[in-house]
C-alpha cells in the first residue's frame, strides 16, 4: 500500500495558485480520525487521484458538518459548525462536493440549504457508479472471484435519502456473488450508530444493535460484509468480532474494494 | 310510526355526537404549533391516494393487506346500502330503493351492489377471525408489547367483535327476508347469492319469527353502524378517517432531513459575527412568539405531529421495525404516538374543565415519556418507512430531545462529552484539528 506518493490537494493551495477543483473531497470526522475509517479515506483518495478528477479536500480548514449535535437535539452547535463550514465551502466557490460519509452527504445535501450552503452533493457509491458507468473507472473483479459478498445499506443514504441503487451497480461490478440480507433496503436494518448513538453507551436491553445486525449478515456466510459508512463500518467490525469471525469475515467500504480492484 | 320516530331520533343523535367530538378533536389538533404544509398540492394528492385509498405501505406484509383489505373495502362499500336502510328507516317502507329500480337497468345494478356487499361482507367475516387469532390465540410478538396492555388491546377487540355482529345482522336480514319472500310476504327482489344458501337454513321457521329475525338483523345492522360511528372518536379506529389527510399533510421532503431552526440561526450569526454575515439566512419575523426551542409538552409540537397522534393505528409496525425496540430497549415509536395522543386528550379535557389556561403540572416528557426511551433513538427512519399512514415518530423524538439539552440541559454526560469535543476541536472526538488531514500527509510518503 501507499507504494507511490499521491499528493492530495487542499482547496487553499489551489485557490492560492488560482485554480479551483472540479470537486470537493468531504473528509469527515471519522474519515479524517479514526484509524479505520481512515484507510477508506485513502481508497478514496487514490481513485479520484487515479481517474484524473480535478478535486481538493478543505484539509484543517473542515469541520464537523454537526449532524450529532442536531441529531442529539442541540440545534445551536449544528448551526455554529454549519455556518462555519458554509463560509468557508462558499468562499472557495464549491458547486460539487462528494463524501463518503452518509450522515455528512444528508446534512450537506438537505440541511445546509435553509442555511445557505447550496451545493450539489453525492455520497461516494453515486460517484463511483458516475465514474464506472462513464468508463472512466475500470473494474476487474479478478481477486475477488468466486467471494461472497453482501451491503448493508446505511440508513442516511438508504431510507433517508432513497439511495439504494448506486452501492449495489458498485459491487456488482467487482464479480463477486452478491447476497440480499431479509432486512434490506428500506427495511435495511440501522447498525446502531445513528442519531448520535456513536457517542454514548446503549439503554439497557437485551442485546446490542450492532450484534443483531452482524448476526444477520454472518448468517448468510459471506467473505465480505461491504458498507458505505464509516460508523456502519465500525459497528459491523465490531459485531463480527463479537461472533469472532473476523478471520474469515472481512468488512470493507465499496471504496476500499473499488480500490483493491484497482490495485491502487 | 312509532319505530320511524325512533329510527330519526337515534340517528340524529348519533351523528350530532360524533360531529361534536370530531370539532373536539380538531380543537386538539389545533393546539398544536403551526407548520405550513400547503405547497404541493399535485403530490400531495398522489400521496395520498396512494398511501391512504390504496394502501400501497401495507403491501409490505401481505397477509395482513389482503385481510385488511377486504375489511375495508367491504366498509367503503357497506355505506351505499345505508342509503337505503336510512330512506326505509325514516319513512317505513321496505327496500324502497329496490321498488324504484326493479326491473330496469338500475335496478340490476341494485342486485349486483348487494351481492358484492354480501360476498365482501362474508370475507371480511373471515379477516376479522383471522384478526382476532392473530391477537388473541397465536399473539403475534407486536401486538403484546407493553403499552398494548389493558384498553389498547381491548379496543382491537371491540371493534372486531363488533365488526363479526355487524356482518352477522346483515346477513341475518338479508337470508330472512329473502326468506319471507319464498313465503310471500315481501315483494321478491333479484337473486341474493349468499343470502339465498343461508335461507335455506330458515326454512320452517313461522313467518311471525321471521319478521322479528329481519328486524333484528335491520336494526342490529343500523344500530351497530352507528354504535360504531360513535365508538370512533375513542378509539385508535378513528385512522379510518385521518389516514386520509394525514397522508395528504405527509413529509414530501428526503426523510433524513429534520428540521431548522430558524431561530436558532440569527442568535448563532451574532456569536458568530457580530457585523452580519453576508450569507446568512434572511433575519426572523419580529412579531414571533417567544422563542421555546424543541417541545416539551403537546401544544409545542406542530398540528401535524397531533394529527398523527389521533390518526396512528396502534399497528405497531413501526415498532416491529424499530432496532432499539428489537433489542429490547424501551423505546416503541408506537408508544410515542399513543403517548402523544393520551397527553392531548388529557390537555383537551383539562381545557373542557378548567378553560383555556389551566397547567396541570405534568407534560408530555417526563410524564408520559421518559429520557431513557429518547436517547435510545439511533434516529434511522425506519418507523417512518414503515407506518402504513405516513406517521412521523421521529420527528417528536427529535422535538423532545430539543427541549432535553437546549432549555434543560439534561443528557447523557457522553453526549455532552461529544458537544464539548464538536465546539472545542470540530469534531465529536478531542483530537486536534492541526491532525485532520495527517492521512493525507500519510499518503504523500
Ligand atoms: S428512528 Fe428511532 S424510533 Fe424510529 S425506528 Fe429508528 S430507532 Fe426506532
Ligand atoms: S405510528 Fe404508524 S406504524 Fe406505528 S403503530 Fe401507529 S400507525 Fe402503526
Amino acid at each position: 500500500m501507499g507504494a507511490t506518493p499521491i499528493k492530495v490537494p487542499t482547496m487553499a493551495e489551489l485557490f492560492a495558485a488560482g485554480e479551483t477543483a472540479d470537486i470537493l473531497f468531504w473528509v469527515g470526522c471519522a474519515g479524517s480520525f479514526d484509524d479505520r475509517a481512515k484507510k477508506v479515506t485513502k481508497a478514496m483518495a487514490k481513485i479520484l487521484h487515479h481517474v484524473g478528477l480535478k478535486y481538493a479536500i478543505l484539509g484543517t480548514e473542515e469541520t464537523c458538518t454537526g449532524d450529532p449535535a442536531k441529531r442529539a437535539g442541540n440545534e445551536f452547535y449544528f448551526q455554529m459548525q454549519a455556518l462555519q463550514n458554509i463560509q468557508v465551502l462558499n468562499m472557495y466557490g464549491v458547486k460539487k462536493i462528494v463524501t463518503a460519509c452518509p450522515h455528512c452527504f444528508n446534512t450537506l445535501k438537505n440541511e445546509y440549504p435553509e442555511l445557505g450552503g447550496d451545493y450539489q452533493v453525492v455520497h461516494h457509491s453515486q460517484l463511483l457508479q458516475e465514474l464506472i458507468n462513464a468508463g472512466k473507472l475500470k473494474v476487474e473483479g479478478g481477486s475477488f472471484k468466486g467471494k461472497k459478498i453482501t451491503f448493508h445499506d446505511p440508513c442516511y443514504l438508504g431510507r433517508a435519502n432513497g439511495v439504494y441503487e448506486a452501492p449495489r451497480e458498485v459491487i456488482s461490478k467487482l464479480d463477486m456473488e452478491f447476497t440480499e440480507m431479509k432486512r434490506s433496503k428500506a427495511k435495511g436494518l440501522c447498525c446502531g450508530a445513528g442519531g448520535a448513538q456513536m457517542f454514548k453507551e446503549a439503554e439497557p436491553g437485551n442485546k446490542e444493535v450492532n450484534v443483531e445486525r452482524s448476526a444477520e449478515a454472518l448468517a448468510l456466510h459471506p467473505d465480505i460484509i461491504a458498507v458505505g459508512c464509516p460508523f456502519c463500518n465500525t459497528m459491523l467490525t465490531d459485531g463480527v468480532k463479537h461472533f469472532e469471525k473476523e478471520a474469515t469475515v472481512k468488512v470493507f467500504d465499496m471504496a476500499e474494494l473499488i480500490a483493491q480492484a484497482n490495485d491502487l | 310510526m312509532i319505530s320511524s320516530i325512533i329510527f330519526i331520533v337515534v340517528f340524529l343523535s348519533a351523528f350530532a355526537f360524533f360531529g361534536f367530538k370530531i370539532l373536539k378533536i380538531r380543537r386538539n389538533i389545533l393546539l398544536g404549533r403551526n407548520t405550513d404544509l400547503s405547497g404541493n398540492k399535485g403530490q400531495r394528492i398522489k400521496t395520498m391516494l396512494m398511501v391512504a385509498f390504496g394502501q400501497s405501505k401495507m403491501t409490505a406484509r401481505p397477509i395482513p393487506f389482503i385481510m385488511h383489505f377486504f375489511i375495508y373495502a367491504a366498509f367503503l362499500i357497506t355505506q351505499i346500502e345505508l342509503i337505503e336502510i336510512m330512506i326505509d328507516g325514516s319513512t317505513g317502507q321496505h327496500r324502497y330503493i329496490w321498488h324504484l329500480v326493479e326491473g330496469s337497468f338500475l335496478g340490476s345494478i341494485y342486485t349486483f351492489t348487494i351481492n358484492f356487499i354480501e360476498i365482501l361482507s362474508v370475507l371480511a367475516f373471515v379477516a376479522t377471525i383471522v384478526f382476532l387469532s392473530r391477537r388473541n390465540i397465536i399473539r403475534l410478538a407486536r401486538f403484546q408489547k407493553p403499552e398494548m396492555k389493558g384498553w389498547p388491546s381491548k379496543d382491537a377487540n371491540i371493534i372486531l367483535f363488533g365488526e363479526i355482529t355487524l356482518v352477522t345482522c346483515i346477513m341475518l336480514m338479508n337470508s330472512s327476508d329473502v326468506a319471507l319472500q319464498r313465503l310471500g310476504v315481501f315483494h321478491p327482489t333479484d337473486t341474493l347469492i349468499i343470502s339465498r344458501a343461508i335461507a335455506d337454513l330458515w326454512a320452517g321457521i313461522p313467518k311471525e319469527t321471521l319478521l322479528i329475525m329481519e328486524r333484528i338483523g335491520w336494526w342490529g345492522h343500523i344500530l351497530g353502524i352507528l354504535g360504531f360511528m360513535v365508538y370512533l372518536p375513542f378509539s385508535k379506529h378513528f385512522h379510518i378517517f385521518l389516514a386520509f389527510p394525514n397522508t395528504y399533510f405527509s413529509n414530501l421532503l428526503p426523510k433524513g432531513q429534520l428540521t431548522n431552526l430558524s431561530a436558532v440561526t440569527s442568535e448563532v450569526k451574532l456569536m458568530l459575527d457580530p457585523t452580519a454575515d453576508p450569507y446568512a439566512v434572511p433575519a426572523p419575523d419580529q412579531n414571533a412568539a417567544p422563542v421555546k426551542f424543541g417541545a416539551k409538552d403537546v401544544q409545542d409540537l406542530t398540528w401535524k405531529n397531533l394529527m398523527d397522534a389521533y390518526s396512528c393505528t396502534e399497528c405497531g409496525r413501526c415498532t416491529a421495525e424499530c432496532p432499539a425496540n428489537i433489542t429490547g430497549k424501551k423505546l416503541s415509536p408506537r408508544k410515542i404516538m399513543m403517548d402523544t395522543r393520551d397527553r392531548l386528550e388529557q390537555v383537551g379535557r383539562n381545557i373542557d374543565k378548567h378553560g383555556k389556561d389551566h397547567q396541570d403540572g405534568k407534560s408530555l416528557l417526563f410524564d408520559h415519556i421518559t429520557e431513557e426511551e429518547l436517547w435510545a433513538c439511533t434516529s434511522c427512519n425506519a418507523c417512518v418507512q414503515a407506518c402504513p399512514v405516513n406517521i412521523n415518530p421521529l420527528e417528536i423524538i427529535i422535538e423532545l430531545r430539543r427541549d432535553l439539552i437546549m432549555e434543560q440541559s439534561k443528557a447523557p454526560s457522553s453526549i455532552n462529552t461529544m458537544l464539548n469535543n464538536i465546539q472545542n476541536n470540530g469534531a465529536p472526538w478531542q483530537f486536534s484539528p492541526q491532525d485532520r488531514a495527517n492521512w493525507a500527509q500519510e499518503l504523500n510518503t
